[in-house]
């Protein structure tokens, strides 16, 4: 009989290990965005910058900002970044405007997703205002500025002369009243 | 099929198999359930094969002929996923239970009504995958790797039975693996310590716990995209905060563990049939042993090599080249073993031997095709290029799926108590030995060339070898046909199988008499000496 | 008749060993390509091939031999031995050290890949089901150039009714055009489904994934047509959406972006004119064979559910502004892009009209660019 006790045993163990790896395949999601955040993995950029103290402005160097943007697919507002390049002073606080306007005729909500290349920039990019931070909701043909302000670290490595900066602006209205509904 | 031996059985229920159908339906003897396990899975082979041979006769020639590019890769997509999951795992799973009980002296699986549910999950699961190729917008055609967002935002309507489909097979794999670490761990017969036992039981007891690990993970990923799809989630969709490489993470994390469930089993086998033709004991057994637990271990950290053109930082390139590059030495281990249990024995070429050689030879070929690919820089060469389509052919056809055929033909008399048909035999290895070549050799070098993978129609420089791959492969498929005819044949009569049946096979299966009783060792063995080669 | 005779030859020159292939040895290898770092990946894949090779002759001699002696059939007693912990070390430790000989070549290339200087040229790549958009990013966005590159080859001879040209399924209407001895550097991202952007002279193969952007860089050293395709599947024209780089000198480059620059003016100046129907409709079949028929095929019938049929039902023979909306902004939820971004003003009314008055659609209506260029400006 301890057979029988000793497999039962066993299988409850095993469906732990299930249950667990289950579990795990969800945990991967969070774990995931950790190890962006740390790495810059995928050259996702972490969220609002708040600066503990003030860096100092390394005037003797000079790093390319590059901004692009575009739509994914089906998303028909226009959305450009109003200056394609900048070159600024790691360290200081920098500010550039993307215009946006909804061309159709009905209400749209927006989330811009940013992006950066090379992957190890992205950890030196700090953005202490962003129009990606939140949706962006714009009535039929209505259009704005939408501001950006931002530090490269002053301990961005040397190597690194030029950051891109990508946004990609997600139609999200659908999903925003799927929310609300 | 077995010849029925009145025997009682330890808990007073069973005496032999019913008649009929409801034998089948009902049985939980592990022999019956390990029929019907081989028997679909060479349904699902045959199925699978069709869908194959639709792709090669397309890529027959340049030109679109007869399959157009939308069902070109639902063709593409659902023969992945039938051979992986519908042929190669099931009839693996079915030599477990026909062999791990006789083999380590039990009377039964651990948990046969399991076994029973474990086993009639399957035909229901790829039913509803098959149907979806009568649904509108077709079957699945994002390839079995069903990438998001091709997979959810882009997906045919089938997707959700895909779906659920993958979630009824992931449950019948979980449930088989768990009773296959039940039985290793609780029902071994008095002497039957874990260093005895024959490393087809070992390989099995670790590719259970590689199924019990990631299927779940599979499990969970399919999930996720069923939420996206149905319940605005957006773990894939980077418009909702999520990433689509994300998904690739989590089905690697499954997937290549998943490639080594689909070896390991297959390891086991040759080890057991080498050891048998070359009249002589299997070299390095421990290191077997311990080779087949690190490459299980390394499959969970390597997973990354699938997506090295995704864009990882430089050092997580590197890392996971490195750590793929260490795979190769288990493995070379593993081969250099056989080769070791070959030398200076006394070997004879029976066709379960032509093909465990076969396999040695061209695993190996698909093993270093695989350390190239492991290579960073040359993998942006490689990578979705038909030279990794011809790698990974090369370790699962001529590698697990032979394996699976030179255990059909190895212990089939054992099952059936008749010896097969040699002449026919070995006349099928050859067929599908130089099938098989013909397929998938010159495919390396079309992707060397530059052909990517997944396509309907080629650029004209790829055209010959294009041709020679299709003849190839309509060899190879249509010599299947002559397996079958030589397996029911074989059932049908033959040849009277002696109990030890090979000369130079060892261990507990060959002690019973052939054809195996339906219920064996209901008193457990005693004699523990013969156990592995 | 022809094409049976056609095959027949196929099928005898596969008996004489392919002799076409094996010909030109070069076409069964990797490309040696036109850059530095492809040079590189092309030594280094022989290296490990040939390594690969040495291990493959060994290990199969070995058992060839023993094959061949170790026979029962020869007379020979089985040795006795299955275990020898020094042979099993070495066989350990010997294939580490291989490894390392691999690793080290393979680590370096992979850091040069990865080393970012500057760029003379910065290139936006975009993956579209199924074509790519080029971007030539330029301090001043007014001097930028943007055009969409799509497959060349007429269908006729996809579907096997004219003889194939030579470059079969490799060739796009407007290539890549770039200087060489350049660093050009390409932002690769996609507009919908993940995609790779793959030239194998380059020994570029970089994902194009929705949301993000990822780069990779080249320098080409000598002038030609380079010829890639997508790498990763993307639904269902994945096999034709190849790449076309064109690699000239400096001098011609700088006369292509004239060109280029001047072209754009042109369009800016054929949005004002008023169009016939006729000019309409020629421009927007056209227009629709490139961007509309892969999904909506040719005859307007689609492929439904995924692409409905545009022959006497739906938009094409609805409202104008619901068609022309829908053609703009695209379509929720479904395979259809927003064109607004992806065609010029001229396109649009071109296709508008065309798709409402081809295969039967008698809508006898037209809609004129001016009047699309007025409603994106004033919306």
């Amino acid at each position: 009989m301890s057979g029988k006790t000793e497999a039962s045993k066993t299988i409850r163990q095993l469906i732990f290990v299930v249950v667990g790896m289950f579990g795990f395949g969800f945990a991967m999601v969070p774990l995931y965005d950790v190890l962006c955040d740390v790495t810059g993995f995928n050259g996702k950029t972490a969220g609002k910058y708040t600066a503990k103290e003030v860096q100092d402005v390394r005037e003797d160097r000079l790093v390319t900002i590059q901004f692009l943007a575009s739509n994914n697919a089906n998303m028909p507002w226009e959305f450009r970044p109003k200056v394609r390049t900048m070159k600024v002073h790691p360290g200081k606080l920098n500010t550039v405007e993307f215009y946006a306007r909804n061309i159709t005729g009905e209400t749209m909500v927006a989330q811009a997703v940013p992006s950066v290349t090379p992957f190890h920039a992205a950890e030196f990019l700090h953005k202490t205002e962003c129009f990606c931070f939140e949706q962006q909701q714009l009535e039929a043909r209505e259009d704005l500025d939408m501001p950006l302000r931002f530090i490269i670290d002053s301990q961005i490595p040397e190597a690194v002369k030029t950051v891109t900066l990508s946004y990609t602006l997600y139609d999200v209205t659908e999903q925003i009243g799927l929310a609300t509904n | 099929m077995s010849a029925v031996i009145e025997e009682h059985h330890h808990d007073g229920h069973h005496h032999g198999p019913d008649k009929g159908i409801m034998r089948w339906v009902f049985t939980t003897n592990h022999k019956d359930i390990g029929t019907l396990y081989l028997w679909f899975s060479f349904l699902m082979f045959l199925t699978g094969g069709v869908l194959a041979l639709g792709i090669r006769t397309e890529l027959f020639q340049p030109g679109l002929q007869i399959i157009q590019p939308e069902i070109f890769n639902q063709l593409t997509t659902m023969h992945g996923l039938i051979m992986v999951f519908g042929a190669v795992m099931p009839a693996f799973v079915g030599l477990a239970n026909w062999l791990i009980p006789m083999m380590i002296g039990a009377p039964d699986m651990a948990l046969p009504r399991m076994n029973n549910y474990s086993f009639w999950i399957l035909p229901f699961a790829f039913g509803m995958l098959l149907s979806t190729f009568f649904m509108e917008g077709g079957a699945p055609n994002y390839g079995w790797t069903f990438y998001a967002p091709l997979s959810t935002d882009y997906a045919p309507p089938s997707v959700t039975f895909f779906i659920f489909a993958v979630h009824m097979m992931g449950i019948s794999s979980i449930m088989g693996s768990i009773n296959v670490v039940v039985t290793i761990l609780n029902m071994r017969a008095p002497g039957m310590t874990l260093m005895k036992m024959p490393l087809f039981v070992w390989t099995w007891f670790i590719t259970a716990y590689l199924l019990i690990a990631v299927m779940p993970v599979l499990a969970g990923v399919v999930t996720m995209m069923l939420m996206d799809i149905h319940f605005g989630t957006a773990f894939f969709n980077a418009g909702g905060g999520g990433d689509p490489v994300l998904f690739q993470h989590v089905f690697w994390f499954f997937g290549h563990p998943e490639v080594y469930i689909m070896i390991l089993p297959a390891f086991g086998v040759v080890s057991a049939i080498i050891p048998t033709f070359a009249r002589k004991r299997l070299f390095g057994y421990d290191s077997m042993v311990y080779a087949t637990a690190s490459i299980a271990f390394l499959s969970f950290i390597v997973w990354a090599h699938h997506m090295f053109t995704v864009g990882i930082p430089l050092a997580g390139e590197l890392y996971f080249m490195y750590a793929t590059m260490l795979i190769a030495v288990p493995t070379g281990v593993k081969v250099f073993n056989w080769v070791a249990t070959m030398w200076q024995g006394a070997m004879t070429f029976e066709t379960p031997m032509l093909f465990a050689i076969a396999f040695v030879i061209l695993f190996t070929i698909g093993g270093l095709s695989g350390l190239m690919l492991a290579i960073v820089p040359a993998d942006f060469q490689y990578h979705d290029t038909y030279f990794v389509v011809a790698h990974f052919h090369y370790v699962l056809v001529p590698g697990s799926v032979f394996s699976i055929m030179a255990a059909v033909y190895y212990w089939i008399p054992k099952w059936t108590g008749n010896m097969y048909d040699e002449t026919l035999g070995k006349t099928h290895f050859w067929l599908s030995f130089i099938g098989v070549n013909v397929t998938f050799f010159p495919q390396h070098f079309i992707g060397l060339a530059g052909m990517p993978r997944r396509i309907p129609d080629y650029a004209l420089q790829f055209a010959d070898w294009n041709m020679v791959s299709s003849c190839g492969a309509f060899l190879f498929g249509f010599s299947q046909l002559l397996f079958l005819f030589i397996v029911i044949k074989c059932i049908r009569g033959g040849k009277k199988a002696t109990d030890q049946v090979w000369e130079g096979a060892h261990g507990l299966e060959w002690t019973i008499p052939s054809p195996a009783p339906y219920h064996t060792f209901t008193t457990p063995p005693t004699s523990m000496k013969e156990a592995h080669g | 008749m022809n094409r049976v005779m056609q095959m027949w030859q196929a099928g005898l020159s596969l008996l004489l060993c392919s002799n076409v292939a094996l010909a030109d040895w070069s076409a069964l290898n990797m490309r040696q390509g036109v850059t530095e770092i492809s040079q590189r990946v092309y030594d280094l894949h022989m290296l490990i091939f040939y390594i690969c090779c040495a291990i493959g002759v060994l290990v199969f001699g070995v058992m060839i031999i023993s094959m061949l002696m170790h026979r029962k059939s020869l007379g020979v007693t089985p040795a006795t031995f299955h275990e020898d912990t020094r042979v099993e070390v070495a066989w350990t430790v010997i294939p580490i050290i291989i490894l390392l000989v691999m690793a080290v070549p393979a680590t370096s290339t992979l850091r040069d890949m990865y080393e970012s200087s500057d760029s003379d040229l910065d290139i936006e790549v975009r993956g579209y089901q199924w074509k790519w958009q080029y971007t030539y990013l330029n301090e001043d966005p007014a001097e930028e150039i943007q055009f969409m590159s799509a497959l060349k080859t007429p269908r006729n001879e996809i579907q096997n009714l004219e003889a194939k040209g030579e470059h079969y399924l490799l060739d796009v209407d407007n290539p890549l055009v770039i200087p060489i001895n350049k660093r050009v550097r390409f932002l690769v991202t996609s507009q919908d489904t993940i995609h790779s952007f793959w030239v194998p002279d380059f020994a570029v193969k970089r994902d194009a994934i929705p949301g993000f952007i990822h780069e990779s860089w080249a320098v080409v050293e000598e002038p030609g047509v380079y010829r890639g395709q997508c790498a990763e599947l993307c639904g269902k024209d994945h096999g034709f959406m190849p790449i076309v780089v064109h690699a000239v000198e400096q001098a011609d480059y700088d006369l292509w972006i004239a060109e280029k620059q001047a072209e754009a003016k042109e369009v800016f100046n054929t949005v004002g004119k008023t169009w016939s129907k006729d000019e309409l409709m020629v421009k927007g079949e056209e227009v629709y064979l490139q961007h509309c028929a892969a999904c909506h095929q040719p005859n307007g019938q689609g492929i439904p559910p995924a692409f409905p049929s545009l022959v006497g039902q739906g938009i094409a023979v609805g409202p104008m502004s619901g068609h022309i909306d829908i053609l703009l902004n695209g379509q929720a939820g479904t395979a259809m892009q927003a064109f607004g971004q992806q065609l010029n003003p001229a396109e649009i009314a071109a296709v508008i009209t065309y798709e409402r008055n081809a295969w039967g659609n008698d809508m006898n209506d037209m809609v004129q660019p001016k009047e699309i260029n007025t409603m994106m400006a004033s919306e």
